[in-house]
């Protein structure tokens, strides 16, 4: 169950020349999207924040979202993650579909299913370290596995700050709680929304570490969106989106292949008539 | 970002309009009262003003007797009236009839009027009041010309359901024999005083000269007062002065303008007692809102430290940022005065339904704002409103500049050990008063601790975030093992701004503070009440008025005649000056059988008087001087002075008077004799049944008699309760307001916390707070903040409640915790904790998460 899926292995997949695969894979992906539309506002007021996104994340990988401000990166992470529901198309999490389900629902599927990483205020102020990574659990009534619970707070290295609440804890810490906060439930996939977006680079490091070692060594699926070229450099596979579609795609990626191909995306991404 | 710039606006509209309730509340509560009052007094002023005529010939002497009520037996001649109209100065002389002691039934043989507004019984007489219109105004039907003929107030009538041609059942004062004790008269007329300002719950009986002399005058042609009408251009006091040339021996004559003064004083006590009263009430109300108000802009100015600080770095200075709050405060005060104002006219109407239903009834009509109210509205809901948002606004002008620009924008609470040590001293300082009067230091013993107990009360508001805090650790506590984390974190939010839970919970303290004190003071009462009747009701069963009025003695005859009933004693209550006192004082006279059921403890002398004797209690001997063998002076209204021997000193008890005489100093005096109290016991060793037989047979003979009850100990204690009971409720309904108040302060604080915390609870929702469960969540804060102010002040209230009932021990000899209303209050609390919190909840569960998360 817990065989850490070596870093090699998903590097070794072949890299896919379409940019939407849509070929059904081996294994059932952790979550995936078809035909997802969201719109905002009406007549001519309207956005189209989506527009047709195909996806699917395949578990044990790390993919990162990329796009310019107003891309929909941000839209289509809160609409798989069950944050927002879409105007059209169809969302499965785990093998389950989100249309149709009622708020009850969908709130254990977020408890049980998904973890969250958001750029900020990621932690209830009022709790310990320990309560805020058991809050999911807690919330569900669950019992926490010691083994596992153990397991990710070596891997964040928290262990010395359990009893300390937020207000005691740096930036960098928080956002690593709140990482194993996100882990703790061993959720089908985590999400993670500018996880750095608000830290210096050394705590950046720390936290783009660990979610890495989540993936490789934990067996996890981690979805983050992101603006830096660095941080999306620690991912298995980056998704370019642009004016709400899905436009390019990157496997393995490094700092310089992810600049080359953001630069490259800029200029289509930007034509004269374009909202 | 347009849209949240809009939402906050409409969001903090929402806010101030929760702050602007507080004051609508507190105003018109205020308004309400002093609306209520001013009605009342232009009722009375107009009653009196308008039923009096420009001079009165009366028994000398009386003026006092008058005012409480109790009447003269003196008389005078159509001879002698004819001789005043004669004068010159006189335009018309009428004679008055003036009957006390008439009851008037109803067709179901309920009594009409028992509120204590008294029945006045009197002959008809067209003569004009000062202003020189008819003092009586018929409504419909015509005035009374036979014996058996009577006009009622139109609202005493529809009140008892009486119409025109209807059989009135009245009881007559003093009936002799055992003849049937109700009389039955034709209902004539329906009438009232001039103006249509009602008659304040009065009930007005008016008969025919001829049928008034015929009901209390026992038939002579003889009146009890002559009213007079100055002649064109004589004034009252030269009217007066004139009239002296024809009084009747006995008699004086007095302006109208001094009567009405009279009246006006004797009715002011009365009025100002009432004022007192409600407008203690209203100043808690006023109190409480302004907590709300205070604590409400404390975290306005919290939340907006960013906007403020953005407003100085712009270039702002610090008495212009003050003053924009201060602006925004007044602005609200001015809204909630005025709609306060609206409110307080309803409220008015609801006192005036209130006092209706207690007999003081007043006439809609003069429940007008009048300019002084309007007045004291505005100015003490400015006053108020500003004074509360004073330190607030101060705060807001100290924001830094820089503020704008950091992240962390939460101001950190000052610490509150300075705040802590000073209270505590003031603590100390209140229990140094409170102190001072159990030991019964000089001055008023409940003032002392009154003065103690307001020290306590405002200090433990200043320090509740300290006081308070073991309460929310226990909710927490609790909450979090019945709850799991949803309590949990219910108990770390109210614990999270001690101030603003403190003063939240603080304004329901006040109240809960008052009503246990309240509480802790009836059930002493209550309790106090059962010893005395344990220990003193020494007869089987006791006869006496409900409302504690005279019965004829007609009733004690049939009564005696019982089988099985071995000793009736009677009592009569009668005032009568005592030595040289002005006002009179209620003796008692009683006839020797009193001595076979009650066991006097006799300090000296006899515990009976004889003929032309007085007993008295020890308070009174000691008070004026008396020993055994003393001489006493007892003026009765329209007599000489009858002297008394004291033939004995006896132990002060609630059975005897301060003075108590045989009946045969009444009838020297020629008071007419009735009873008040008869006091029976069935033959010694009498079975439960043959007693209750007796009490069956004397039940039977006032079956029809409302004015008369028989009671035994346990109903005599019961009937005690009930009334201090009544007044309990009265007052819990007064402290309602301010407890609503205190509610809606918990609804206000609980919505800014929840916008305030609109990220934390997406977050909460994110991970996978459901719905309910982050209702709950809202909810246990609620009720964590309701329960600390339920806790502190319910037990600051029994701490005052026990020294006042300490200071006070002579009167409340028994302490009584009222145990189970606390736990009501405790559990009220609760469910207005819950109440509280339906809206917040219903709005924090509603937010979107993501909108949530997005906030900043």
């Amino acid at each position: 169950m817990r065989t850490p899926a070596p870093r090699c292995q998903t590097r070794s997949m072949p890299e896919t020349s379409t940019p939407e695969p849509r070929t059904a894979p081996r294994t059932e992906p952790a979550a995936s999207a078809r035909a997802l539309t969201k719109v905002y506002g009406a007549d001519q007021a309207q956005v189209r924040a989506l527009d047709g996104v195909d996806v699917d994340l395949q578990r044990g990988e790390f993919t990162a979202i990329m796009g310019p401000s107003g891309s929909g990166k941000s839209t289509l992470m809160h609409c798989l993650a069950a944050l927002d529901t879409p105007t059209s198309g169809e969302v499965v999490v785990d093998g389950t579909a989100l249309g149709g389900l009622k708020d009850k629902d969908l709130t254990t599927l977020r408890r049980e299913k998904v973890g969250f990483v958001f750029q900020a205020f990621n932690l209830i102020p009022t709790l310990t370290a320990r309560e805020n990574i058991l809050l999911p659990l807690d919330l569900a009534g669950r019992k926490p596995d010691q083994e596992w619970f153990d397991e990710v707070v070596d891997a964040v290295g928290l262990r010395p700050r359990l009893g300390h609440r937020p207000s005691e804890m740096s930036g960098g810490q928080q956002q690593r709680v709140a990482c194993a906060r996100a882990l703790v439930s061993r959720p089908a996939i985590v999400f993670a929304d500018e996880p750095t977006g608000n830290l210096d680079s050394t705590s950046s490091a720390e936290v783009l570490g660990f979610l890495r070692r989540s993936v490789d060594e934990l067996a996890q699926t981690v979805v983050m969106v992101t603006h830096d070229p660095v941080a999306a450099s620690y991912t298995d596979r980056i998704l370019f989106l642009a004016d709400g579609r899905i436009v390019d795609e990157l496997r393995e990626p490094d700092r310089e292949s992810v600049l080359e191909r953001m630069g490259r995306l800029q200029t289509p991404a930007v034509p004269p008539q374009a909202g | 970002m347009f849209r949240l710039t809009w939402r906050s606006l409409l969001a903090r509209k929402a806010r101030l309009a929760m702050s602007t309730l507080a004051i609508v509340l507190g105003i018109g509560f205020l308004g309400g009262v002093l609306t209520f009052s001013s009605g009342l007094s232009t009722t009375f002023t107009g009653i009196i003003e308008g039923s009096t005529s420009d001079a009165l010939v009366r028994p000398a002497g009386t003026a006092s007797f008058e005012a409480v009520g109790a009447g003269s037996t003196a008389t005078v001649s159509p001879d002698e009236v004819a001789a005043l109209e004669a004068l010159p100065e006189v335009a018309r002389a009428d004679g008055s009839v003036d009957g006390l002691g008439l009851y008037v039934l109803d067709p179901d043989d309920k009594l009409v009027g028992t509120g204590g507004a008294p029945t006045l019984a009197f002959n008809y007489a067209a003569s004009p009041n000062m202003a020189g219109e008819p003092i009586l105004e018929l409504d419909g039907g015509r005035w009374p010309e036979a014996d058996d003929e009577v006009a009622l107030d139109t609202a005493a009538a529809d009140n008892a359901g009486y119409e025109l041609g209807d059989r009135v059942t009245v009881i007559p004062p003093g009936i002799d024999g055992s003849g049937p004790i109700t009389r039955e008269l034709e209902l004539v007329g329906l009438a009232g005083f001039n103006g249509g300002a009602g008659t304040a719950g009065s009930t007005l009986v008016i008969f025919s000269t001829d049928g008034a002399q015929a009901m209390f005058l026992g038939g002579a042609d003889v009146f009890t007062s002559v009213t007079l009408t100055a002649a064109d251009g004589v004034t009252q006091a030269e009217l007066v002065e004139a009239a002296g040339a024809a009084l009747p021996a006995g008699y004086e004559a007095v302006t109208g303008d001094e009567v009405a003064e009279e009246s006006q004083s004797a009715v002011g006590e009365f009025l100002g007692f009432i004022d007192i009263f409600l407008g203690t009430f209203a100043v808690i109300a006023v109190i409480v809102g302004g907590f709300i108000i205070a604590n409400t802009f404390s975290i306005l100015v919290a939340q907006r430290v960013r906007e403020l600080a953005l407003l100085r770095a712009l270039g702002a200075s610090r008495v212009q940022v003050r003053r924009s709050v201060l602006l925004e405060a007044g602005l609200t005060a001015l809204v909630g005065s005025t709609l306060g104002l609206v409110l307080g006219l309803g409220l008015a109407r609801g006192l005036a339904v209130l006092f209706g239903s207690f007999g003081l009834e007043i006439n809609g009509a003069v429940l007008t704002l009048t300019p002084a109210t309007v007045a004291a509205a505005y100015v003490v809901g400015l006053g108020v409103t500003l004074l509360s948002a004073y330190l607030p606004a101060r705060r807001a002008s100290r924001v830094a500049p820089v503020a704008a620009m950091r992240e962390d924008t939460a101001t950190p609470e000052q610490g509150l050990g300075r705040r802590t040590a000073v209270g505590v001293v003031l603590l100390v300082l209140g229990a140094g008063a409170a102190g001072a009067g159990v030991v019964g230091a000089p001055g008023n013993d409940a003032l002392w601790i009154g003065a103690g107990a307001v020290v306590w009360v405002l200090t433990a508001a200043a320090i509740s975030p300290v006081l308070g805090r073991p309460v929310l650790l226990g909710a927490r506590r609790v909450f979090s093992a019945v709850f799991g984390t949803t309590g949990r974190l219910a108990g770390d939010n109210a614990l999270r701004n001690p101030r603003r839970t403190g003063a939240t919970a603080s304004a329901l303290m006040i109240g809960l503070t008052l009503v246990s004190a309240v509480g802790v003071l009836a059930a002493s009462m209550a309790a106090s009440t059962d010893k005395l009747v344990d220990d003193q009701f020494e007869a089987d069963f006791l006869v006496q008025s409900p409302v504690f009025g005279s019965f004829p003695v007609a009733i004690g005859d049939q009564m005696a005649q019982v089988d099985g009933v071995a000793v009736l004693a009677r009592q009569q209550g009668v005032l009568a000056t005592v030595g040289d006192d002005e006002e009179p004082t209620y003796i008692v006279a009683s006839d020797d059988a009193f001595g076979d059921v009650y066991d006097l403890t006799v300090t000296e002398g006899a515990a009976q008087p004889g003929a032309g004797q007085a007993v008295v209690s020890a308070d009174t001997a000691t008070e004026r001087d008396l020993e055994v063998g003393s001489t006493l002076e007892l003026g009765f209204p329209g007599a000489d002075p009858v002297e008394v021997e004291v033939a004995g000193i006896i132990d002060d008890t609630p059975v005897a008077g301060p003075v108590n005489v045989g009946f045969d100093v009444l009838e020297e005096a020629g008071v007419r004799r009735v009873d008040t109290t008869l006091s029976v016991n069935t033959e010694p060793g009498s079975s439960s049944e043959r007693v209750q037989a007796v009490q069956d047979e004397l039940d039977e003979i006032v079956a029809d008699l409302p004015i008369v009850a028989v009671q035994d100990k346990e109903e005599f204690a019961d009937s005690i309760t009930a009334q201090i009971n009544q007044l309990l409720y009265i007052v819990y309904g007064l402290l309602a307001l301010s407890v609503v108040i205190a509610v809606i302060g918990i609804v206000n604080t609980l919505s800014l916390s929840v916008l305030e915390r609109t990220r934390e609870i997406g977050l909460l929702r994110a991970v996978g707070l459901s719905r309910p469960r982050l209702r709950r969540m809202v909810t246990l804060e609620s009720v964590t903040i309701s329960l600390m102010g339920a806790v502190l002040g319910l037990a600051l209230g029994l701490v005052i409640g026990v020294l006042l009932q300490r200071s006070l021990r002579e009167d409340l000899s028994e302490l009584a915790l009222p145990w189970t209303s606390l736990v009501v209050f405790l559990a009220v609390s609760v469910l207005f904790g819950v109440v509280a919190s339906i809206l917040p909840a219903i709005r924090a569960s509603r937010m979107n998460v993501l909108e949530a998360i997005a906030t900043e």
